[in-house]
């Protein structure tokens, strides 16, 4: 048996989809790489082979699309290449954050509440939240890509963290608000 | 006399090797089969011309015991109690789920793990009852090629859930049909209008059908189908636009003592619904502005001029369902409005302009009609099914489709930790780590739900089972690791595994609804299907067929990569092929699969091979312009 591919089941996302490991990606590249590989892997390919390579198959399909899922987004794939580099983001036992950005989410909390069913109010709020979401994102890249700091990248995969939860509380409350007002 | 067939140039060239392989919409109303004959997809008719199949069974208690079609339709005002149409609300649901049950003509009744039908020819399943429409027009296929089905495509909502699915293999099985997929009815529709089309970009589909709607949000680039969200109302459809038109009718014709459309006799019911369904229909039609209504009915007989305006009203309350489920979809697909390339109408409903005007103001634009909406998810999937079964030669279609619902499992307090969110594209694996509640604990239940409420009590049971033998710990300290894997089917799996000890427990989801294997294998043996094949021929042929595929297969590999193989891992492949070639036309099944088996064993470290060669290739882009 000549071993044509080292490419395995264990290789990492980016190895698997043959893009450099850090936090900037192309995400046209991406979706590109994607679908390649599924137009390889996917089981309706393989409808009339035997059991063993439908299993493989399966396997391998998932795998493409687990390492989609987790490279497509900034947040996990930051939280996946803190990981890599020996940095676990370990969301749910770390929440220490820096006062200010504490303060900061206190103070949306309160004007989330004050809002209630001011839409105008509410998408001021979903415009505050993109634009620092920005800031934090280009400052995960800057920490990752650039000056190989994974302790400040970590805290801002952090920071993003309670940004997208935030943003998503809104975001429920302007979609309410707009089934209301459009029966 | 039978003429003799010739190839299509790029069609597969030896006849011989040609599966039949079908495309089924197994629809709420009617029900369709079609098939690529000659590089085009049509629906094949029955002996009268017909393509639509009423999805209606009726248990008449002479002959065959039943009539089925437009036979059966025919003697639904007669017969209500024992003529079964819009099973497909019943498919894998319990009598407390279905909606509006109370309001049919027929008894539904519960029997173990799903409704039933309680009919003069006993109680019937729903499986039972989609497996006779199913088995019509495999007999249809089967007659138009005058060979055996390799297999078919069958379309399910994409909003059914994991119940429904499983209902619905199994009513195939029972049908004595090989599935090859099943596919969400949108995604199907899509298929077959893209092609047609050779469409590009974001599309959406609105499907709105007897008794089910769908909606789902797709991205079109170069013959990849990637579905970006789905969403719907497994309990939404024209039916319902029948009734509200009913309760109109009725308070508009017979005054304030009108009684409900519930109260009336089963034979009143099936008039006043047709009565109505005709209207509507009628209503449907260019420039039509009223239409009349009439049906005698024991109560007094009605006859009424239903206007436009009068039906929009009456119904708009479920048209704006549809909208809000649209608008949820487009929000999870991350989109605006104004970026959907057209907008597909799909199912029999979509005729109505009260739908069509809904959908041109929510979107913009007015929607794409030029398929007939009744034939576009049956063409869809027999395009896909002539490509799974390997007859398709030309450019590859490939389909990222998605779960409708997300999955999880029961944790303390009746609530849902999520472990697989919905739309997902599939296949897809998840896992979470989960821990013990008590000092000692050696058992862990593990219930498992569908939907997108945070209350079990709010969503879909699908399953229960136990992992046993945890070796006692404190509480907390045990790591059971919890797998979820959805394969390409949209069909669930769940793994359980103490990580420490490595105690595991497995289930396939399908004991809360479906059917147990047993009760599979007693229906097979009752049904009209295949009463004719003794079990152990069937057996035999199986083996057989099984060991046919598996040389074609490997002989198909070994022409495209056989360069990965040393010459001796090669000498020993061709031998076992041989080998089986030899015991192919034996009447022993057990040897068969045996020798089916050595071949599979032999070839595992070559699939593997060649499925990396596949991703290597895939990576240099040298196949890129096959996606």
């Amino acid at each position: 048996m000549t071993a044509e591919a080292p490419i395995s089941l264990q290789a990492n996302d980016f190895q698997l989809f043959d893009i450099p490991e850090q936090f900037k990606v192309d995400s046209a590249l991406i979706s590109q790489r994607w679908k390649a590989l599924q137009a390889q892997t996917h089981p309706d390919n393989f409808v009339a082979a035997d059991a063993a390579t439908k299993r493989l198959a399966m396997q391998w399909s998932v795998r493409v699309n687990e390492a989609y899922q987790r490279l497509r987004l900034p947040i996990s794939r930051g939280a996946y290449l803190s990981e890599l580099r020996g940095a676990p983001i370990n969301a749910e036992d770390n929440t220490a954050m820096p006062a200010a950005f504490l303060m900061q989410q206190m103070a949306w909390r309160e004007a989330l509440d004050d809002a209630q069913g001011d839409l105008s109010e509410l998408e001021d709020l979903a415009d505050q939240t993109r634009t620092l979401k920005g800031e934090w994102l280009s400052i995960a890249e800057q920490a990752f890509d650039r000056d190989g700091d994974t302790a400040v990248a970590v805290g801002a995969i952090r920071a993003l963290m309670f940004i997208e939860r935030f943003s998503k509380d809104v975001n429920q409350q302007i979609d309410a608000l707009t089934d209301a007002t459009n029966p | 006399m039978a003429l003799l067939q010739i190839s299509e140039p790029g069609q597969s060239p030896d006849p011989h090797q040609r599966r039949i392989a079908v495309g089924i919409d197994l629809g709420t109303t009617h029900s369709l089969v079609a098939s690529v004959r000659n590089g085009v997809a049509e629906c094949l008719p029955d002996t009268s011309g017909r393509v639509l199949l009423p999805s209606v069974v009726r248990y008449t208690g002479e002959g065959s015991g039943r009539t089925i079609g437009y036979d059966a339709l025919s003697g639904e005002a007669a017969d209500p109690a024992n003529t079964i149409a819009s099973v497909k609300r019943l498919m894998g649901r319990v009598r407390a789920d279905v909606h509006n049950v109370d309001n049919l003509p027929y008894r539904v009744v519960d029997t173990a793990g799903m409704a039933s039908v309680d009919t003069r020819a006993g109680e019937k399943s729903p499986v039972e009852i989609s497996a006779e429409i199913l088995a019509t027009l495999r007999f249809r296929a089967e007659d138009s090629f005058d060979d055996d089905l390799f297999g078919a495509v069958i379309t399910v909502p994409a909003y059914f859930d994991d119940a429904q699915r499983q209902a619905t293999k199994d009513a195939a099985q029972l049908a004595g049909i090989n599935v090859l997929r099943l596919i969400n009815e949108p995604t199907a529709a899509a298929i077959a209008y893209g092609l047609d089309q050779h469409s590009e970009g974001l599309f959406a589909v609105y499907d709105l059908g007897g008794g089910t709607f769908d909606i789902s949000i797709l991205r079109l680039t170069e013959g990849v189908f990637e579905v970006l969200a789905t969403g719907g109302d497994s309990a939404l459809g024209g039916d319902d636009y029948d009734r509200a038109l009913a309760h109109i009718a009725l308070t508009q014709g017979l005054g304030a003592q009108a009684p409900t459309p519930e109260a009336l006799s089963a034979e009143d019911k099936a008039s006043l619904y047709a009565a109505a369904r005709r209207c509507k229909e009628a209503l449907s039609g260019d420039a039509v502005q009223s239409a009349t209504l009439a049906c005698p009915l024991e109560v007094g007989d009605l006859h009424i001029e239903i206007t436009r305006e009068a039906f929009a009203a009456a119904t708009s309350a479920l048209t704006q369902r549809t909208v809000q489920a649209v608008r949820r979809a487009l929000r999870d697909a991350e989109l605006e409005n104004d970026g959907i390339e057209g907008v597909v109408m799909v199912g029999g409903s979509t005729r109505m302009p009260v739908v069509r005007d809904a959908v041109a103001k929510l979107f913009g634009k007015a929607p794409l009609t030029n398929l007939n909406p009744d034939e576009v998810v049956a063409l869809g999937a027999a395009i896909q099914a002539n490509q799974l079964a390997g007859n398709h030669s030309g450019d590859a279609l490939l389909l990222l489709d998605v779960i409708p619902l997300s999955l999880g499992i029961e944790t303390m307090g009746g609530l849902v930790e999520r472990i697989v969110p919905r739309n997902s594209t599939i296949p897809t694996a998840r896992a979470q780590d989960f821990t013990t509640f008590k000092d000692g604990q050696t058992a862990l239940a593990l219930h498992v739900v569908q939907g997108e409420r945070d209350l079990v009590a709010d969503c879909r049971s699908l399953a229960r089972f136990e992992l046993r033998g945890i070796p006692p710990m404190a509480a907390g300290v045990a790591r059971i690791r919890v797998s979820f894997t959805v394969d390409a089917d949209g069909m669930l799996q769940v793994d359980a595994v103490e990580t420490g000890s490595g105690v595991k427990a497995h289930i396939d989801v399908k004991p809360s609804y479906g059917l147990s294997d047993d009760q599979i294998a007693d229906m097979l043996r009752d049904s009209y299907a295949t009463a004719e094949q003794d079990i152990q021929a069937r057996a035999v042929v199986e083996a057989r067929v099984d060991a046919q595929r598996m040389v074609l297969a490997t002989q198909s590999a070994l022409d495209a990569d056989g360069d990965l193989l040393s010459s001796a891992d090669r000498a020993h492949i061709d031998a076992l092929m041989v080998q089986l070639k030899g015991v192919e036309h034996s009447n022993d099944a057990a040897y068969i699969e045996a020798q089916t088996k050595a071949l599979a064993d032999a070839t595992e470290p070559f699939a593997a091979a060649r499925m990396n060669r596949g991703i290597t290739q895939a990576l240099a882009g040298k196949n890129l312009n096959a996606v």
